[in-house]
């Protein structure tokens, strides 16, 4: 694996694989008595969060300390941020704390990519969403999610997606996640389509690894998984739909349309859920859907990416499995 | 797999057989006899293998011991990696699986089962890990084969084979179930690792 | 003042000549020229060209003196070849008034490095709502001929209009930048497949194009002539050359960094590739390279934009847009233009020094080397190579999107009026 996780291009399938595999065996500690292990002692991780978002920094927060790495939360709300001081100085501030990896979340697209790549730190660097650039570890728990449910928990160790045939709905434009997931699934085999309107799908998205179409109920038959986005209340005023009651009825997911997907096929959602806008509570609270049992293996999928990362002299190495006797 | 296999197979000259598979049978025969007799009968007895090779072991003696007893044997597997204290010394390891029976450890004769005892830094790491794991009643260590230079107070209760090494030397243990053959080998280190 | 003798220079990289200097003109240009007591510059096969001008600078003073001031500024343009410069309006005040223009004109004569020919604004504080005090900055003493909002469009289509008709009065010409702003709300780099990747907001081809198309039309109905800063599209280019089919009165210009570099740069992040208008693709920087090749592009202007270090040194979207430009314009034009043979030296000569001047209707420069003549000159050493290093400018700022690449060509001399601001490629 490379030494910072920026984007989901970031993997090659055996890193991605490798990724997901060991999400699986973090899981497990879930379920133990003592949900920590001694890997990470003396690390330390700065989750660096210069926008909200508890779900995310509290999913890191737990990764880590289940990992018993150290852990300090640096927001930017009423941070020296807020008086001006820039993503430079704060870096070189965590830094001099000794920080081994800084988990950062910023609105500016390239920051997290800045961060690794202009010499201000040594720090592994883990992207937890920038911008409307990309969310990798969300793109990894999602692909956990669904090897789960598709493959199978053991079949599915080694494996990747192959064949399985995964939608994206909602405001591609300007999504992290759907960025991070078409590139990821992409690699692990899976064939995903987006669906929005044509004025949530960027300009250029013809480079993309997918497909893309203007019509929810022609996909939805030949999904094995839907995964619906957020869409913010206020891109209505930018124009990009005319109406909320517009975009449910031709993009939101309800009742009757989940009965057109396949017997097996799964709901996701990375949350948090605008109920009624992109999907009815009747879906939501549906067994298919799978957006808390998505919170639960985010927090593996961020403990296996931070063991790799930080768990040695250096990231794992995905093409060979190393074993000792001694 | 590893570079040992590559040498063996490729005819390495230097790597000799010390025990083949009969032997290594008769080992865990008598080393599954041992476990009942020590445990008196083996009724609480959960054997835990070390990933690879000692989870294999761990199922055969799980046979063998329900040849004896005629009682279902609980085994299952330890992954001790992240609990290992080199971890800063390599890449990030990949992970091997930790399968705990159902009925758990607390209050049991957990008997940890690997392929070769030698620093004992893995069965140390083993304790750690099964600490954060339940309780049992007491913890045994057998081994298929020790080859000495301790370097922690750990001693192992069941041993295949006592082979006394030099540090230049290697021990590597094949078995069927991942290696297609049961065989220990004893070799020179710089013939072994240079690949 | 002495006699200078540049013997062996390729004029507009013709056969070898001598050019001899008396005071401030060029005395006489030939073979075997003789002067007693003249000072010789071995030219050694060097190229002379007419000092160059750049009609799109960004002088910063007043107001951002931390970034370039009118002597470190004319110092980089004396050091890329260039005898007189157009300082862009937008400074801090804004150069809206013939007070402001006239205090940028006078810091301009007091460096000696070069000409400075303050640019008017359009409108009061570049704000595109009413128009500033256009004939009182033709009137002052800068004589401003060419106003610009640059950095902003004016975009009230009515604002543009009045502004091409009123300046007609005094010969004056408004010089566009061409951007749609409704289209381009947060837009962070050209719209297409890499900002699709990058997840960046988008500043479409048709922004600019849409404003180009309208304005010429503009320019058409009322009889005006209109000049178009920094073309970046292919999309641009059609249309400009369909307005000179039809004879409207337009001119445009290109930049170095538009026939050179492209988006794909800006997956790096780094904002030194950050610029407005933006990198664009391959297809149309070699649609800019054909149109200056046949003439449907006018000129080359730098846009010389200095920022501070900490303006660039952060994540993208905070960063400031711009790039400095004047001392290595020369060789990227080398590069793209001469080497590819789109152009020979006397093609840009006609891009880098006459035009500009003729836009601009700045007399004095932009002059024939030839007897008689303001001896306004540049020898550059077109067999030159080497690596861009920020650190040997002159100007204040460091933002080149060059660092480290290897361009052709150097400027080893520049004479101003006959007296020589770069010697050895050191400022004299």
């Amino acid at each position: 694996m490379k030494r910072h996780l920026i984007s989901a291009a970031d993997l090659t399938r055996d890193d991605a694989v490798l990724v997901l595999d060991t999400a699986e065996e973090m899981a497990r500690v879930a379920d133990r008595p003592i949900k920590k292990l001694p890997t990470l002692r003396g690390r330390t991780i700065v989750n660096l969060f210069f926008e909200d978002s508890t779900r995310t920094r509290i999913s890191f927060e737990a990764a880590a300390k289940r990992l018993s790495a150290d852990v300090i939360n640096f927001s930017a709300k009423g941070s020296s941020v807020s008086k001006g001081e820039s993503l430079k100085d704060t870096a070189l501030t965590l830094e001099a704390m000794g920080a081994d990896a800084v988990v950062i979340r910023h609105p500016a697209s390239g920051a997290p990519y800045r961060l690794a790549n202009s010499g201000w730190i040594d720090s592994t660097v883990v992207n937890a969403g920038d911008g409307t650039h990309e969310h990798p570890t969300q793109a990894l728990l999602d692909a956990f999610t669904l090897r789960r449910r598709l493959v199978g928990r053991d079949a599915g160790m080694g494996k990747g997606l192959d064949g399985r045939r995964v939608t994206i709905v909602g405001d591609v434009l300007h999504s992290r996640v759907a960025r991070s997931n078409v590139l990821l699934l992409h690699t692990l085999g899976a064939e995903v389509t987006l669906v929005a309107p044509p004025t949530l799908v960027p300009v250029g998205v013809e480079s993309w690894p997918c497909e893309v179409s203007y019509d929810l109920d022609a996909v939805l038959p030949k999904s094995d998984a839907v995964m619906m986005l957020r869409v913010q209340r206020e891109r209505m005023n930018a124009a990009f739909f005319p109406t909320e009651r517009e975009y449910s009825r031709r993009y939101g997911l309800n009742g009757h349309r989940m009965a057109k997907m396949p017997g097996e096929a799964i709901v996701m959602h990375p949350g948090p859920m605008v109920r009624g806008m992109e999907i009815t509570a009747e879906v939501a609270d549906s067994d298919r859907c799978t957006a808390v049992e998505q919170v639960a293996n985010g927090v593996s999928a961020r403990m296996a990416v931070l063991y790799l990362l930080l768990g040695g002299s250096e990231p794992a190495i995905s093409t060979t499995r190393t074993e000792e006797n001694n | 797999m590893d570079t040992s296999t590559d040498a063996s197979t490729a005819g390495n000259t230097d790597a000799r057989p010390v025990l083949e598979g009969p032997d290594i049978a008769r080992v865990l025969t008598r080393i599954a006899h041992e476990i009942v007799e020590r445990a008196k009968g083996a009724e609480d007895v959960v054997l835990l293998g070390i990933p690879t090779r000692g989870v294999f072991l761990a199922r055969r003696l799980a046979e063998k011991l329900e040849e004896i007893t005629g009682r279902k044997i609980p085994v299952g597997s330890l992954d001790i990696t992240m609990y290992r204290d080199d971890l800063r010394m390599k890449p990030a390891r990949a992970l091997g699986r930790t399968e705990i029976p159902a009925d758990g450890l607390d209050g049991r004769l957990v008997v940890l089962v690997d392929d070769v005892l030698f620093s004992g830094r893995t069965i140390r790491a083993a304790l750690d890990a099964l600490g954060d794991l339940g309780r049992p009643r007491a913890v045994q260590l057998a081994v298929l084969v020790d080859r000495g230079h301790r370097e922690l107070p750990i001693r192992a209760d069941y041993v295949g084979k006592n082979l006394p090494t030099s540090l230049r030397e290697t021990v590597k243990v094949q078995l069927a179930e991942e290696d297609g053959r049961d065989t220990v080998l004893l070799g020179s280190k710089q013939q072994t690792t240079g690949a | 003042m002495s006699k200078i003798l540049i013997r062996g220079a390729k004029v507009l990289g013709g056969e070898p000549q001598d050019v001899l200097i008396d005071g401030e003109t060029i005395e006489a240009v030939g073979t075997g020229l003789i002067a007693e007591g003249a000072q010789v510059i071995e030219a050694d096969g060097k190229v002379l060209l007419p000092g160059l001008v750049d009609l799109h600078t960004h002088l910063r003073e007043p107001g951002r003196e931390d970034s370039e001031t009118v002597l470190t500024g004319t110092q980089a343009a004396a050091s890329g070849g260039y005898t007189a410069v157009f300082a862009m309006a937008n400074t801090f005040p804004v150069a809206d008034t013939a007070g402001v223009v006239e205090q940028v004109w006078r810091l301009g004569k007091e460096s000696g490095y070069c000409d400075v020919q303050p640019i008017g604004a359009v409108t009061v504080g570049l704000e595109g709502k009413q128009l500033a005090e256009l004939g009182a900055m033709h009137d002052s003493a800068a004589q401003v001929t060419v106003f610009s909002d640059d950095g902003k469009c004016v975009d009230d289509a009515v604002i543009m209009r009045r502004a091409l008709e009123y300046v007609k009065a005094f010969g004056g010409v408004v010089a566009q930048h061409a951007q749609e702003p409704r289209l381009t709300e947060g837009a962070q780099m050209n719209e297409g497949i890499v900002s699709a990747e990058l997840g960046l907001g988008g500043w479409p081809a048709v922004a600019e194009e849409s404003v180009i198309a309208r304005d010429v039309l503009l320019a058409e109905h009322v009889g005006s002539r209109v000049h178009i800063c920094h073309l970046s599209t292919a999309g641009s280019v059609e249309i400009i050359r369909w307005a000179k089919s039809r004879g409207i009165d337009v001119t445009a210009e290109v930049t170095p960094h538009h026939l050179l570099l492209t988006d794909e740069l800006v997956r790096s992040y780094n904002p030194v590739y950050k610029v407005n208008p933006p990198l664009r693709t391959e297809a149309d920087v070699l649609a800019l390279r054909e149109a200056l090749a046949d003439g449907t592009i006018d000129i080359v202007a730098t846009d010389h934009a200095p920022h501070p270090h900490e303006d660039k040194d952060c994540e993208w979207a905070a960063a400031a847009m711009g790039m400095v430009g004047l001392e290595t314009a020369l060789s990227v034009v080398q590069q793209t233009m001469v080497e590819t043979g789109l152009l020979d030296w006397s093609g840009v000569a006609e891009r880098m020094s006459y035009k500009p001047a003729r836009i601009g209707s700045l007399t004095g420069h932009g002059r024939p080397v030839s007897a008689g003549e303001p001896a306004n000159l540049t020898l550059v050493d077109t067999a030159y190579r080497g690596e861009v290093d920020p650190a040997g400018f002159a100007s204040r700022s460091r933002n080149t999107p060059y660092e480290g690449r290897e361009l052709p060509g150097r400027v080893t001399h520049t004479w101003l009026r006959g007296r020589a601001t770069v010697v050895d490629g050191k400022l004299a």
